[in-house]
Order: structure tokens, then C-alpha cells, then sequence
């Protein structure tokens, strides 16, 4: 099996991380051929989900070392398979999985790599890729010299891919010895019924002005589950405990484009526009007229957001 | 114990973020991410698990100005790789793997992106240039057995990741790590009269040439202010049949 492209694919050991497949609309677009590399243990089901994708193949390493992503190995592993099948191009989406092996692997593969990619424009042969700098606030072009390039890209900037297309073989790889420095001890995931922050329609940020843990929940979980969203929050609202750090939005945290994003107390802080200004409608709710949230607001509502949201919560149950 | 912490001059980001600000006219700090790399460093030196702290930074003369605040903060010793190109990150863990191997600390601590070019990299591929295993992203740091290993909690996008790593090793800082310490203006004086090693990439016998190149940056487009909203019944209106959100 030979392909151009190898894109890592990143899941949770239950099912694909659905943005991890918008790295396959990149692939496309470049023109080349692409396969898709799934790495852990028990992948059957997870290679399974990934056959209509248009890939040459899906290549999996199914070891009982790889259960858990720990950067040495996995980057390892990734840059054994990039050289089996004779890749010129790694691409991830970007997430904190594919920001902690991709460089790495890149390392291995002595090659130049750019992170959150969101255009490639092909010229005479020759590509550019356009991406955010200074937390979004420019916008650089950057050309890369060499045979090899190691791309993430962002999901947000390219559509999912269709997956009817005919089924690709599932091929099995032997990745041999690999580093074994680092070790999993633990995490600590919640699981929840809302959806996932970076794939849902509706999204509720919430800022420090919710004061307490209890009317976080309360107002911004309230107003996510009256319109089935996901929750999010600024930086200041997870360093003071209203929120876990995998709500953070912004710069260092996710990036996001629901349809609707509904700021309730946040003043909108660059960082954090970063994260948002993709969303197609944004609501802003804030005491303060003067808040530079509202000069992106689709919607501005200035008041209180103690007293509002509470009423926009009963008026959505109304139907 | 010796612990390399590495930093990078980067433009103010709330300056170059406020109304008329641009990162060109900014004036430049230590990177927010390596000052808590800094930070936790000074930490593990005060707790008796670190005899040493070495600060790295490549840039030109310019940036002594915040080689001497991370002097101030409370260094051993820094080190500048005299170097004026627009280097990539590539570039830059390859000139770091030249100082380590030279510097040899079991540790290396460094922020986990530059605020400015945004692209996490550098710790990450430092690690695989050495062959040394990574915790990246971490919110705490713990030393075990004789500080010949560390037990790390990393965030990320699912939530919090506890992995151990034998050193030597790469750390890289996120936010909630620590609150740097301010720098007193004595201090900062006192910082003046120490000296910077000043090194270049030839003294390292080492020949880098960036691979990726910024041929144009712009802004992007603006997205314009919508309207304002008197009432909540207005707002779920517009929603409704205007945007057709809900």
C-alpha cells in the first residue's frame, strides 16, 4: 500500500472524534491519495466506521501498548507508518491529541509542520497555506521548503467529508518496537448528555459574572439544555472554578462555528473572540453597553443577565 | 537537579490587542506560557528539588531587555543564542537540542506555545529531536523517587490526563499551572549587573535554516456589530424568524 497522505485519525477507544474527519476534506483538496492511521487497542469497530471515506486503505496498529495516547510512542508509531506506505503529507485535525504528537512525529520525520491550517491554495505546483497568528487577530501566509510537510488543520475551516463512497481494505500494521518512557496513570473525563462542545449546533459561553459554580450551572447548563447545546467559558471563568478547563473557548482552549453562540457575561476579551468569531449568529448578553462583545454581536441585549436568562429560559420551554 | 527553562520575546498581547494596537508596535514581554515556565522552575528550586535554573532564549540584542526580567524573577544564569532570522519553529528545537546537549538538565520547562505564532511545536519536537518522553499542556507537576521522575496532569480538550515521565524530559506549561510572581524594581536593577552568556548557532557548530516562511500577513475581515435588542421576547423573535436558529 502506498499513499501521498496520512492522516491521523483521533478517537475516545469508544468512536472517531467526528472533527478528526475534516482533516479528509483537506486531504481531498489537495489532490492526493490519502489513508487513514487509527492507533490503541480493540480498534475493530473504530476501523470499521472508517472504510467509506475515500481512503487507499485504513492502516491500524492494534497493541495493547497503544491504549492509551501517550506522545512517545504514538509519534513513534506515526512516523513508521508515514514511511511504509512512502507519505509526503501528515495532517490531523488540531486538538490537544494531534498538537502533542504531530510535532513530535514531525521531529522524527525531520520535517517542517504548521499548525491549524485553514486554507491551502495550490499555484504552479507550489502551495500556501493560510493560518491564524497572534490569537486570530492576523491572518499569515506561509509557503514550506522541502519534499515533506506535517499539517493540522482547523476543523472549522473545512466541511465534513461524505462517506458513501465504495469501501477501502482494512489493513493491519506492524509497528515493531516502540518507546516506552511515558506512562498513563489516569484521566478525568465527565461524560454528559449534552453535545460535544466543538460539534454542536448551539453553544452557551459563560463568563465570571455568573460568580459561583451553582449559577453557572444553573443559568448557562439551564440555557444550553432549553436549546440543546453545549456548554463553553472564557479563561477567567475556568481559572476561578465556575467551569472545568475543557470548556475553555479561545486561543489556548477550542475554537468553535455553531449556528448560534449566546455569550452570557463575557466582555470578549481577544482570546476569546479568537475562539468564537466563526459562529454564525452571536448573541451577546452583558450589563455593559461598552462590553467589545457587542461590536461582533449579531444580537446585543444589554442587562442583567441574573434576571434575563432566567426569562429566556422560560420563554424557550414556552415553545 | 538542573532545570533548563527556555522563553521568547513575544509583542504585549493585550497591547497589540487593544483599539489601535497592532503586534508591530507592541512592546515586548517574556511569552505568558514560558513565564510560567519560569515561574514553576523558581517553585521547584524553593521546594530543594532543583539546585539550578538556566534561561534560554534566542533572539538579538533587542531582547535582553526580557532576558534581564527572567534574571530578576530569579535565573542562575541565561543564556542568549544571538540570532536575528525569523526562525521557525523546527529551527528553534534544533538549536535547542545543540544547548541541551551541552547544558545537560534532566528537565527542560517551557510554555506550550508562543501567544504570537501560535504554534506548539517547539517542546514537542525538542522531545523527539532528544529521544525524551514529553508531558505537554500541564497544569501540575509533581517530582517522585529522588526527583528522577514526574507525575504530570495535562489538560485537555476531554479534560484532565494524569501520566508519569522518567527523566530527563520536556514539560510544557498551560495556564492554570501557577500565577507568575511579580518582579520588583530592585530586583530588576540587581538583574542588570549579571551577566547573559551570549552564544551563536556557529559556537553551537550548528547550521539551521527555517523551512516555513511568512510571505504575507493580513488582517482578518471584520465581522461587523449586529443590532441591539431591547427585550427578551425581541431577542427570541429575531431568532426565530430572522436568523432561524431555534
Amino acid at each position: 500500500m502506498v499513499a501521498k497522505t496520512l492522516i491521523l485519525i483521533e478517537h475516545d477507544r469508544r468512536e472517531v472524534k467526528r472533527p478528526s474527519l475534516h482533516a479528509v476534506t483537506a486531504a481531498r483538496q489537495m489532490g492526493d491519495d490519502f489513508a487513514l492511521l487509527v492507533l490503541g487497542h480493540g480498534m475493530e469497530r473504530i476501523a470499521q466506521s472508517l472504510v467509506s471515506l475515500g481512503a487507499a486503505a485504513v492502516l491500524v496498529a492494534d497493541d495493547p501498548v497503544l491504549a492509551d495516547p501517550l506522545a512517545d510512542r504514538y509519534a513513534a508509531a506515526v512516523a513508521k507508518a508515514f514511511q511504509k506506505i512512502g507519505a509526503t503529507t501528515l495532517l490531523a485535525t488540531s486538538s490537544t491529541f494531534s498538537k502533542d504528537i504531530l510535532p513530535r512525529a514531525a521531529a522524527l520525520l525531520d520535517a517542517p509542520m504548521l499548525t491549524d491550517v485553514l486554507k491551502i491554495t495550490k499555484s504552479n505546483g507550489a502551495s500556501t497555506y493560510r493560518r491564524p497568528i497572534n490569537a486570530g487577530s492576523m491572518l499569515a501566509t506561509v509557503e514550506l521548503t522541502g519534499e515533506l510537510r506535517v499539517l493540522t488543520i482547523r476543523a472549522s475551516a473545512f466541511e465534513a467529508p461524505p462517506s458513501d463512497v465504495a469501501a477501502c481494505p482494512i489493513e493491519q500494521l506492524e509497528i515493531g518496537s516502540l518507546p516506552d518512557g511515558a506512562r498513563f496513570i489516569s484521566r478525568e473525563e465527565r461524560t454528559s448528555d449534552r453535545p460535544d462542545l466543538t460539534e454542536a449546533r448551539v453553544v452557551i459561553g459563560g463568563g465570571r459574572p455568573l460568580k459561583d459554580k451553582e449559577t453557572f450551572d444553573r443559568l448557562v447548563g439551564g440555557l444550553a439544555d432549553a436549546l440543546g447545546g453545549a456548554i463553553g467559558a472564557t479563561r477567567a471563568a475556568v481559572d476561578t472554578g465556575l467551569a472545568p478547563n475543557d470548556y475553555q473557548i479561545g486561543q489556548t482552549g477550542k475554537v468553535i462555528a455553531p449556528d448560534l453562540y449566546i455569550a452570557l457575561g463575557i466582555s470578549g476579551a481577544i482570546q476569546h473572540l479568537a475562539g468564537i468569531k466563526d459562529s454564525r449568529i452571536i448573541v451577546a448578553i452583558n450589563k455593559d453597553p461598552d462590553a467589545p462583545i457587542f461590536h461582533m454581536a449579531t444580537y446585543g441585549l444589554v442587562g442583567d443577565l441574573h434576571q434575563i436568562v432566567p426569562q429566556l429560559i422560560e420563554l424557550l420551554s414556552q415553545g | 537537579m538542573k532545570i533548563l527553562v527556555t522563553f521568547k520575546s513575544v509583542p504585549d498581547p493585550y497591547e497589540s490587542a487593544a483599539p489601535g494596537g497592532s503586534p508591530a508596535t507592541a512592546k515586548s514581554v517574556i511569552n505568558p506560557f514560558d513565564e510560567i515556565a519560569i515561574e514553576e522552575a523558581l517553585r521547584i528550586r524553593e521546594r530543594g528539588e532543583a539546585t539550578e535554573i538556566v534561561g534560554l532564549t534566542i533572539g538579538p540584542a533587542a531582547v535582553e531587555e526580557q532576558v534581564r526580567a527572567a534574571i530578576a524573577m530569579g535565573l542562575d544564569r541565561a543564556i542568549r543564542i544571538d540570532d536575528s532570522r525569523a526562525l521557525d519553529p523546527y529551527a528553534i528545537a534544533r538549536i535547542l537540542r545543540a544547548v541541551v546537549a551541552k547544558e545537560a538538565p534532566e528537565v527542560v520547562l517551557m510554555g506550550k506555545q508562543a501567544v504570537d505564532d501560535d504554534s506548539n511545536q517547539v517542546g514537542q519536537m525538542l522531545a523527539g529531536l532528544l529521544g525524551w518522553p514529553q508531558a505537554t499542556f500541564i497544569s501540575k507537576i509533581e517530582f517522585l523517587q529522588n526527583q528522577t521522575r514526574a507525575r504530570c496532569t495535562r489538560e485537555t480538550d476531554a479534560g484532565l490526563e494524569i501520566i508519569e515521565i522518567p527523566f530527563p524530559a520536556i514539560v510544557t506549561t498551560d495556564l492554570r499551572l501557577n500565577e507568575p510572581r511579580y518582579v520588583s524594581l530592585p530586583g530588576l536593577m540587581k538583574a542588570r549587573k549579571k551577566p547573559i552568556e551570549v552564544q551563536s548557532c556557529d559556537d553551537l557548530g550548528l547550521k539551521v535554516e527555517p523551512r516555513t516562511k511568512v510571505v504575507a500577513t493580513e488582517r482578518p475581515p471584520k465581522r461587523s456589530a449586529g443590532v441591539r435588542v431591547e427585550t427578551v421576547e425581541e431577542l427570541v423573535a429575531k431568532l426565530k424568524e430572522e436568523a432561524r436558529v431555534i
